[in-house]
């Protein structure tokens, strides 16, 4: 009688820990872009906007205004792509520097990029994929 | 045999914290010279020092090395509007900014290499943008030869002309802090300005210089 409750009990903490190991294929597909977005990033962004995403004083504005990425997520990927040239206000202070585009990246790897960013410093907006990447991007200026 | 551990533990720790180092290196070249002092030939050392110089700061004053008589400075080189390792190595210098601040014996020296953009109205604007009062830290601005064999042959940090670079403008230059003491000798070089480790060590070496001064 006692081995029974012993053999129900693991079973049942065996399902549990099978159940919470596998991964949604969503999950996967977000984890892939996040990941390859921070290579990215530290290779094209970090200089600049820094590690921690606080960019440089008043000279290189931080990523951390969620209301400004949400507001303007459909245009990051134009903004990635062809760089910025007119002044933004950002968590309320103005930056008025040029940021430079990043014409060689491939849409794939601006939506993890934007993925990385909209992920990290305090953002939480989920997955942007190639798909909106690609329509975003037929709509640069 | 407690005691035996206990001595070994014990000269361990001590052997260990002995590593400090109380004192830097003189760098650059060097050359040996016969003095004449008091009637009896003596052979001095002559070092590599930062020499006379004249450039225009972010206040469109000109400072030249008189200005850093009797100062430890650091100096690097950049300009306002390099999209590459800039950034990253002002970050830095910030730190180290921070660190000093207001200790009339130290000051920070950044040389733009971008002679035709970065003017005394520009430099003013990146400075004040990166939170910059005062003339602690100056932004210089020279003729294109000055800084150019300034950077080479005296703080031994490589700037130049490249058209094929894809960075901003066509200019190139390391990303160095080189540490100069109050006699205008090169006391430490190769910090590399893009990785906060090795910034961590100037701040410590600037210390350490300091210091050396404070006993003499």
């Amino acid at each position: 009688m006692k081995n029974k409750a012993i053999l129900v009990f693991c079973s049942i903490i065996i399902i549990f820990i099978l159940f919470n190991s596998c991964q949604t294929e969503q999950d996967i597909i977000y984890a892939r872009y996040y990941v390859n977005g921070k290579g990215f990033y530290e290779q094209h962004c970090q200089n600049c906007h820094s590690k921690d995403g606080l960019g440089l004083q008043a000279l290189i504005p931080p990523l951390t205004d969620s209301i400004f990425l949400i507001k303007n997520k459909n245009k990051l990927a134009c903004f990635v792509k062809q760089g910025m040239d007119h002044a933004i206000i950002i968590n309320g202070k103005l930056y008025e520097g040029n940021m430079p585009a990043q014409t060689h990246l491939a849409n794939i790897d601006i939506a993890a990029v934007i993925t990385y960013v909209t992920n990290s410093f305090g953002n939480n907006q989920g997955l942007y994929d190639v798909k909106s990447a690609d329509a975003d991007l037929e709509t640069c200026d | 045999m407690k005691l035996f551990i206990f001595a070994i533990a014990a000269f361990l720790i001590t052997a260990c914290s002995s590593n400090e180092p109380t004192s830097l290196p003189i760098m650059g070249e060097r050359e040996a010279i016969e003095k004449v002092i008091d009637g009896k030939t003596v052979i001095d050392t002559l070092y590599l020092t930062i020499p006379s110089f004249s450039f225009i700061n972010q206040d469109s004053i000109v400072v030249t090395d008189k200005d850093f008589d009797g100062k430890i400075y650091v100096a690097d080189f950049f300009f306002t509007s390099c999209p590459s390792i800039c950034p990253v190595m002002h970050r830095n210098m910030l730190k180290v900014y921070e660190k000093f601040k207001g200790n009339p014996d130290v000051k920070i020296i950044s040389h733009t290499i971008d002679y035709k953009y970065d003017t005394p109205s520009v430099l003013k604007r990146y400075a004040t943008k990166l939170g910059i009062e005062g003339t602690q830290w100056e932004f210089l601005r020279g003729t294109k030869d000055s800084v150019y064999t300034i950077a080479e042959q005296n703080y031994l940090v490589a700037v130049q002309e490249d058209n094929s670079a894809d960075d901003h403008a066509g200019l190139v230059h390391q990303g160095w802090f080189v540490l100069i003491d109050k006699e205008k000798r090169l006391r430490g070089t190769g910090y590399d300005g893009t990785d906060e480790k090795q910034v961590d060590k100037l701040i410590s070496d600037i210390q350490i210089l300091l210091d050396e001064y404070k006993t003499k």
